[in-house]
């Protein structure tokens, strides 16, 4: 294994289907119209010397080593901003060159250090290459004039052009010493990440990189994306990881384990030590981005509090116990066949992880129906995407987004609907920006001015402000506009939809109260908002959907995903490159987890677990007989253990203590069941209520796969040996072993060739697929054999695309005088879900707590000051924070995150759900703020509760 | 990556007459320079608080502001004194002997480039080119021109244009 180098070509790809042909250096090449001189050059396999070039920003033609001849031109253009033409003859190596490029390196070099042998770059330094290049030998220069290197000269006097390092950012340093000013980090953060942090100050001599307005990195607009660091051609922008440790010598292509984007890694390594993780050009979903999460945030895989050993306890007061393997499989094995004994079949669950690889959530279901005997699996989706699955399931036919992220490309007009993705989906949303920064128009639906609204280089045309909890008035309204305005396409509909059906939809949003005049009542929203953005909506060229947990966390989730899918039918985005709906799906493997069958009504593949013919290819294959009924969902299963009729689960890599509704009804359900089974990295808060602890893996300790939003199947490799010592999927497998199940699976792929024997949309995908492709889309079968990028493109899968008419009903959790404030949560950048693993890395430099964002006009009527703690309640629970006073959030409407255990945001969100799915209404819970002195006594209680349940026996409490 | 909102608290005067100054020019194509002459013909310099709000209300970012308020030498980051003197030190005014026009000058006013005299009346920049380079050695005050430049003409000038 080797270090995997990917050529930069130096400038981006041109996209034109007309191609010229010309001569470089005596060899002919084809290349696409509108490629620089450069990137054809290196297309031949000739590198010209370059400094300021690199592919994943344009040409910007400033560091003059790039030149070349061309015959019958004059003078010697820069190669990079100079594009192919039919014919042209040219030379990148002539006597004129050489002595130029060496002329300009000694320039470069008289003002830069000369200690090369103790740089963090050496071995990976472009100005170190290039000096090779040009063959400069001296510097007639000398260094003892102006520079920028040393912070005294030779007198002694201080050099006011110095600058010390800047080590404030946790992952990066920057060294103004090093610095050549190419300017590509400035451009990297513009073109591919679109923040605008960094800018040139000054001009000529004086110029330096600047964050901000002469700021230090943490405190500048930089999101630590990291594109810059990846951009620097020296150790001016340098990981600090590779400081440390040192240069690389292997790496492996691998997924981040963080959100649903799905972006592709190089993970570099020294040995069994990860170096840095740099993000794979060749990713699909991301093409070489990545954010702070994913390029920096994987300290948590070492951190000190991962749990190595399994550990057991009779009861939750006391503390953990290690044991080996083989007693903790034996334990939980004859536990979960004491309590199957004691009150039936029925009476133990599990739930899959969307942490996990595909093939290790197909393993628990599998556990769960062949060894447990019923369906009770459920996974976390039920908490977020679920309403998705039966929407567009309902309209469309299949559980997933139509389109893949390289679709955004060609959207003309986007709708972001529940959605925050520069925070919560960072690489999707800088690819959003590039493209809105290009001209696309933009529509923003949610209670929140997110960034998108407006911030650098981007304004939304539309921000519908609506009131939580109105989601569905607010799309129907805007299918009002679409239908009374004859702005629907008829000749779409006719072909791809069933006519009658549409136009019973049809007359139902026509109705007058569905016009928005009447919803602006409701809503908040004026009706003339409504009007313009249905109007740019539905004319405004290729329209696509992206939408969030915003849409399916509510009582009416499925529905709005419904009016959605309405909406796109109505107006003929749906079925080709740059239309739509997108679902915007929140962990790495939630899609690859819905895939897998971990619904307890659904089989892999989203087959319904009534139908006899698929429970027979199960049966036949795991030789046992299959219960045809759906098992309880996660919030049944708690009900049904306060009630004491469950009594076991086994929960892998997830915390639904902290991640799902109304904290209190769950832990009441944990604590009344006999055998709690956590498989995790970290003793989370579930495993406070848990009497089996099985240490999990990280994404870089085994193989598999994850699937994004896109349905997209991407490999996971193993880089390291898992510290625990095995792999979750071993782990799975070892404990159907200890119940007598003859499972032998020798490594995921024989897993993944199971599914793809079960189940006909991922009927062509093995290994060596994903080997040669890098990744698939499913359907990825006979009729799709290399997978499928956009869905419905000739049909919908269902056949007919069908109108669903969307009725508009008011959730049960409304304001009043106790509960006057209508509380939303969502996520940051910087924190991922539960934080277990982001709260574990430097990432808390950026949000070290949770704050509960409130209108200056609500924080001036409770008489609060930004920063003051505050009480927040619901009928549900209350909990003590801090607040964040600011305008984003409008008045009547507070805001918090929920990355932080000690505030436990789900203390007061209530335990209404999604009509058809369950799905918590996380976005909508009334509550009322006031000050506060501090933590509330529930914080306190539950703080000592888990000091007291992560006690190991033999082991000193960590000093707190 | 702050979380925090970077325009919180209470606008000053000087933040709210910045921020009509900005309503009123930025419908222009291109509005980010005549705002940053009309701020500094407002202010004699471009305050670095009303930064930010430009950022914010042009759809940019504060480094981008910054980064061009930086670029251009004759945007003042602090005040200038009542008077502004400009001396050319290109090419051919040094070659007619504008090195030693420019320390005449710099001893008579007891300051060095980028400096202002205690009294706050005159403040010293240096200046490449002026376009005015058949009369050198040249150099500007305020706005007007001073060509075949010398301590005597500098002092004449200054005298003339009062305290």
């Amino acid at each position: 294994m080797s270090l995997i180098h990917e050529i930069d070509y130096g400038t981006p790809a041109s996209k034109s289907e007309k191609t010229v042909t010309l001569t470089i250096d005596g060899r002919e090449i084809t290349v696409p119209e509108g490629t620089s001189l450069m990137r054809a050059s290196m297309e031949a396999g000739i590198q010209v010397p370059k400094l300021c070039a690199t592919d994943m920003v344009d040409a910007f033609g400033s560091c003059r080593l790039c030149l070349v001849e061309i015959e019958g031109r004059n003078g010697t253009p820069a190669s990079c901003t100079t594009p192919v033409a039919q014919g042209l003859v040219v030379h990148t190596q002539t006597e004129r060159l050489k002595s130029i490029r060496k002329g300009v390196m000694e320039l470069y070099i008289s003002d830069h250090p000369l200690d090369c042998l103790t740089c963090a770059a050496n071995g990976d330094c472009e100005l170190q290459d290039m000096a090779g290049a040009v063959g400069l030998r001296d510097v007639r220069y000398g260094y003892e004039g102006d520079n920028h290197v040393k912070a005294r000269d030779t007198s002694g006097e201080a050099n006011p052009q110095w600058m010390p390092k800047d080590e404030s950012n946790p992952y990066f340093t920057y060294d103004p010493a090093k610095c050549i000013v190419c300017s590509r980090c400035v451009r990297a953060c513009e073109e591919v990440q679109g923040t605008f942090a960094l800018t040139i100050e000054g001009r000529g001599f004086d110029s330096r990189v600047s964050p901000g307005m002469h700021e230090d990195f943490l405190s500048s607009e930089c999101v630590s994306c990291g594109a810059c660091v990846q951009a620097c051609p020296t150790a001016t922008l340098t990981e600090k990881s590779v400081i440390e440790i040192g240069q690389p010598e292997h790496s492996a292509v691998t997924t981040c384990a963080y959100c649903g984007v799905g972006c592709s890694f190089k993970a570099e390594m020294r040995g069994e030590e990860l170096v840095r993780m740099v993000p794979w050009k060749d990713g699909k979903a991301n093409r070489g981005h990545s954010c702070v999460k994913g390029r920096f945030a994987w300290g948590y895989a070492t951190h000190r509090d991962r749990i190595l050993n399994p550990m057991i306890r009779e009861s939750i007061d006391q503390p953990w116990r290690e044991v080996s393997w083989e007693e903790a499989l034996k334990h939980t094995a004859s536990e979960f066949s004491r309590i199957q004994a004691k009150y039936g079949r029925d009476s133990v669950g599990g739930i899959t992880s969307s942490r996990c690889t595909n093939e290790e959530t197909y393993l628990v279901q599998k556990l769960i129906r062949a060894g447990f005997g019923n369906n009770n699996v459920d996974t976390c989706a039920r908490v977020c995407h679920s309403p998705t699955g039966y929407g567009l399931g309902q309209t469309f036919g299949t559980s997933a987004g139509t389109q893949d992220f390289d679709s955004v490309e060609h959207t003309d007009v986007v709708i972001v609907i529940g959605a925050n993705p520069t925070d919560g989906h960072p690489v999707f949303g800088s690819r959003l920006k590039k493209r809105l920064r290009q001209g696309a128009k933009l529509i923003v639906i949610d209670p929140r001015r997110i960034d998108l609204v407006d911030g650098p280089h981007v304004k939304a045309d539309y921000h519908l402000p609506l009131r939580p909890g109105t989601n569905v008035a607010v799309v129907t309204a805007l299918a009002h506009v679409i239908v009374t305005e004859g702005l629907y396409n008829e000749a779409f509909i006719r072909e791809r939809c069933d006519w009658s059906e549409f136009q019973d939809w049809a007359e139902f949003v026509a109705e007058a109260r569905h016009s928005p005049e009447e919803i602006e009542k409701l809503s908040g929203v004026p009706a003339e908002l409504i009007r313009g953005a249905a109007r740019l909506y539905a004319t405004g060229g290729n329209g696509a959907i992206y939408y969030g947990l915003g849409v399916t966390e509510h009582s009416q989730g499925s529905t709005t995903v419904m009016s959605i899918a309405n909406l796109a039918m109505a107006t003929g985005n749906i079925g080709r490159k740059g239309v739509g709906v997108n679902p915007l799906r929140g962990q790495n493997n939630v899609q690859g987890s819905c895939d897998m069958g971990s619904f307890p009504h659904e089989l892999p593949g989203y087959r319904h677990i009534s139908d006899d013919a698929t429970r027979d290819v199960f049966e036949k294959l795991w030789g046992v007989k299959l219960n045809n009924e759906p098992g309880l969902r996660i919030p049944n299963m708690l009900d049904a253990a306060v009630e004491g009729t469950f009594k076991g689960i086994y929960i892998q890599g997830e915390d639904i203590l902290q991640s799902d509704p109304d904290t209190h009804h769950v832990s009441a359900g944990l604590a009344a069941m006999e055998c709690v089974v956590v498989q995790d990295l970290f003793l989370n808060e579930t495993a406070n209520y848990a009497h089996v602890f099985l240490p999990g893996s990280t994404f870089l300790e085994k193989d598999g796969t994850f699937t994004n939003a896109e349905r997209r199947i991407n490999r996971v490799r193993k880089v390291m040996s898992p510290k625990n010592g095995y792999g979750d999927w071993e782990v799975t497998q070892e404990l159907a072993k200890a119940m007598g199940l003859n499972w032998h699976y020798s490594h995921p792929s024989e897993i993944m060739a199971e599914i793809a024997a079960t189940t006909p949309s991922f009927a062509n995908v093995t290994y060596e697929l994903l080997e040669e492709k890098g990744s698939v889309q499913w359907p990825c079968n006979e009729k799709h054999p290399e997978g499928s990028p956009i869905m419905h493109v000739d049909g919908f899968v269902r056949g007919k695309g069908k109108f669903i008419r969307t009725e508009y009903v008011a959730t049960d959790e409304k304001t009043g005088p106790r509960f006057p404030l209508l509380l939303t949560t969502g996520r940051i950048l910087s924190q991922y879900n539960v934080g277990a693993q982001t709260r574990r890395t430097e990432n808390t430099a950026w949000h070290a707590e949770d704050r509960l964002e409130i209108h200056p006009h609500d924080a001036e009527n409770r008489g609060l000051r930004d920063g003051d703690w505050v009480r927040l309640t619901s009928r549900a629970g209350d909990t003590s924070l801090r607040a964040l006073i600011t305008d984003r959030v409008a008045p009547g409407v507070v805001y918090t995150t929920f990355h932080h255990p000690d505030t436990q945001a789900n203390v007061i969100t209530t335990d209404f759900s999604d009509w058809a799915t369950n799905c918590p209404e996380y976005k909508v819970t009334a509550v009322q703020v006031s000050p506060s002195n501090g933590p509330s006594e529930w914080q306190e209680d539950y703080t000592e509760l888990s000091r007291r349940s992560r006690r190991i026996a033999g082991k000193m409490e960590a000093a707190e | 990556m702050n979380i925090h909102n970077p325009l919180g608290g209470p606008l000053g005067g000087v933040e709210l007459r910045a921020l009509e100054i900005v309503g009123s020019l930025k419908s222009l194509e291109g509005p980010l320079l005549p705002i940053l002459h009309a701020l500094q013909e407002e202010f004699g310099h471009i305050p670095q608080t009303v930064l930010p709000l430009i950022a914010r209300e042009l759809n940019l970012s504060r480094a981008e502001v910054y980064g061009v308020v930086t670029f251009y030498h004759d945007f003042r980051q602090d005040p200038a004194g009542r008077h502004v003197l400009k001396l050319c030190r290109a090419e051919a005014c040094q070659s007619i002997g504008g090195e030693a026009f420019c320390n005449s000058v710099r001893e008579a006013l007891g300051i060095d480039w980028h400096e202002t005299t205690p009294d706050g009346r005159v403040t010293l920049e240096p200046v490449y080119c002026l376009g005015l380079c058949s009369c050198a050695p040249a150099a500007m005050l305020d706005n007007e021109l001073i060509g075949r430049a010398d301590l005597a003409a500098v002092k004449a000038a200054l005298a003339e244009a009062g305290q």
